[in-house]
């Protein structure tokens, strides 16, 4: 296995030393570290994008006696590995923003839920904490701050995709079935055994490491107004160079595809399996909130490939990962995918297949969970900007 | 199951529990750990946890039946989950499927008959830009061809 990043942009690979953070943030105390991440508009980079400090705020500002810091290192999103990079090269970063975390909302336990797929990392990722509990950047007392413990441990995962849903990853931590629970309450209130828990990404808390060192307005100036910093992307598919490029927000999608070596391309599918596949007409969109929003899953078509192919793909995915508690995404899933093999066939009605596009409209605000509220994505987006050739040009449609 | 070979196993949850704690939340780690070291969690290792955790053994069971990589029938020695979505399927997880399938003499979600090598597709290695991909137990080999698949199988033996 290799782990070449393909770019290093100007933030997330900046320059950084292990402890910069935890250094920093003793020194300008709690509340300057809550006002540059507000000051840094960092939004998650899960995929949701909520905006960090206000979560952190939230769970800063819940009274209790325990209170968690959760990584969510479940990396299960089809087409995205940049956690698997950043955990295996730059653990400094993920690991201090952690501690960080812990700083900021009075929290003594950081917690990382690894994915099982990635048990290979364990023995790596265990050492390098107990060379932070050497250097006092875990433990009691940290850096010499009276009263400022933080320690982490590392629980792995058993191939449930679903369970990068912060709640059925909450559900698995506490041993049960990784089924995600309704919201309201957040974890920010009622998060891990109860208590006020913020769950964050990988990159987050790399991201973090980076605005607490080098301050929020630092951080800001890189990226577009709406969408601050830069983004790791993992790229895969067909082009020439595949792996992970940090780009700052606002990169086009034609950029893009000329940075990698993408050539005659048909398809990018934006947000991994879950996420919108676009046409080449709409390649110049741009990456970011305020067009197309993404944890940065990037895979590339080219004219080669066959679209209605893809989508079974995806829709066997979602079949498979589905937790199966709500009837929406259960049976919704089922159904797309049911449509899916009838186009194969040839044994379709076109009123048939839009029923099943309303369908997907019902699974977005009727399922419990994103990942039923997104799995209809592929499904809607593939069917419409590629009905030329899966319905006219009889690649797909017999 | 021999007398012998309950309380062996009994006694190996048991330092399970001691090292992971009586919790609720001790429940993976523990399924986990006996998950590697047997391949399976027999019924009767279903009912010691809960005996010792103080559960039922159907939320045990609900638990080991959800998650993929815990199984409640036996498996080979080695697991071999080769990666089944997009990007490893358009690179030839096709054909690394088929030279595995015809090399073993079984199909996916099968065992050997000497119990060596259980095969079964997994979802999403995280590998996507060096497909196509599997998991040997828990190490990842990526960039398979037919030939590389079945050198790295063969030293399973
Ligand atoms: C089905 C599903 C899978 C998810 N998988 C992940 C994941 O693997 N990693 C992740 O960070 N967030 C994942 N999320 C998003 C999390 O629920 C949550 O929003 C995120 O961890 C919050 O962190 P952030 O604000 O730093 O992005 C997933 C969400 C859903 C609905
Ligand atoms: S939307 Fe799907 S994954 Fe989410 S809770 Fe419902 S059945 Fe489970």
């Amino acid at each position: 296995m290799e782990n070449k990043v393909k770019r290093e942009g100007a933030v997330i690979f900046s320059e950084y030393n292990r402890g910069d953070a935890v250094k920093k943030a003793i020194s300008i105390g709690r509340e300057d570290v809550l006002f540059e991440l507000k000051e840094s508009k960092l939004r998650g980079r899960g995929g949701a994008g909520f905006p960090t400090s206000t979560k952190w705020m939230l769970t800063a500002a819940a009274k209790s006696d325990k209170k968690y810091v959760i990584c969510n290192a479940d990396e299960g999103e089809p087409g995205t590995f940049k956690d698997r990079v950043l955990l295996l090269e730059y653990p400094e970063l993920v690991f201090d923003g952690m501690v960080v975390g812990g700083y900021a909302i009075g929290a003594k336990e950081g917690i990382v839920y690894l994915r099982g797929e990635y048990e290979y990392m364990l023995k790596s990722l265990q050492d390098y904490l107990e060379e932070m509990r050497k250097d006092n950047l875990l433990g009691k007392d940290i850096l010499g701050k009276k009263g400022f413990d933080f320690d982490i441990i590392i629980r792995l995962g058993s191939g449930a995709y679903v369970c990068g849903e912060e709640t059925a990853l909450i559900e698995s931590l506490e041993g049960h079935r990784g089924e995600a629970r309704n919201r309201p309450p957040f974890p920010v209130n009622t998060g891990l055994n109860g208590k006020p828990t913020t769950v964050n990404n990988v990159e987050t808390f790399a991201s973090v490491a980076h605005i607490v060192t080098k301050g929020g307005s630092w951080y800001s100036q890189h990226g577009t107004d709406k969408s601050t910093g830069s983004k790791l992307f993992s790229v895969s598919g067909d082009c020439k160079k595949p792996g992970v490029y940090e780009l700052p927000w606002g990169t086009t999608i034609n950029e893009l595809l000329k940075i990698v070596e993408a050539d005659n391309t048909k398809a990018v599918q934006v947000g991994g399996a879950s996420g919108l596949c676009i046409s080449k007409s709409q390649f110049d969109r741009q990456l970011g909130y305020e067009d197309l929003g993404t944890g940065g899953s990037i895979m590339v078509f080219n004219e080669s490939r066959n679209m209605l192919h893809v989508l079974k793909n995806f829709m066997e995915f979602f079949v498979e990962e589905s937790c199966g508690q709500c009837t929406p995404c259960r049976i919704g899933n089922v159904k797309l995918l049911e449509g899916v093999e009838m186009i194969e066939k040839g044994e379709y009605t076109f009123n048939y297949i839009n029923k099943l596009k309303e369908l997907g409209e019902t699974m977005r605000i009727s399922s419990k969970c994103g990942l039923g509220q997104s799995s209809p994505n592929p499904f809607i987006s593939i069917l419409e900007n590629f009905k030329e050739e899966i319905f006219n040009n009889g690649k797909g449609g017999k | 199951m021999l007398v012998l070979e309950k309380n062996s196993l009994s006694e190996e949850i048991g330092k399970l529990v001691d090292l992971y704690g009586k919790d609720r939340s001790s429940l993976l780690p523990i399924l986990q750990g006996i998950e590697k070291n047997h391949k399976y969690i027999s019924d009767f290792a279903q009912q010691e946890v809960a005996r010792l955790l103080d559960i039922h053994p159907v939320e045990v069971y609900s638990v080991v039946t959800f998650y993929s990589f815990l199984t409640h029938k036996p498996m080979g020695r080695n697991v071999v989950r080769l990666c089944q979505t997009i990007t490893c399927d358009m690179f030839g997880k096709e054909a690394v499927a088929k030279a595995i399938e015809r090399e073993l003499g079984i199909k996916f979600g099968e065992t050997t008959k000497d119990k060596s090598v259980t095969l079964e597709y997994a979802n999403c290695l995280g590998m996507c830009d060096q497909g196509p991909a599997m998991l040997v137990n828990d190490q990842v080999y990526s960039h398979l061809t037919p030939e590389k698949a079945i050198e790295i199988l063969e030293k399973l033996k």
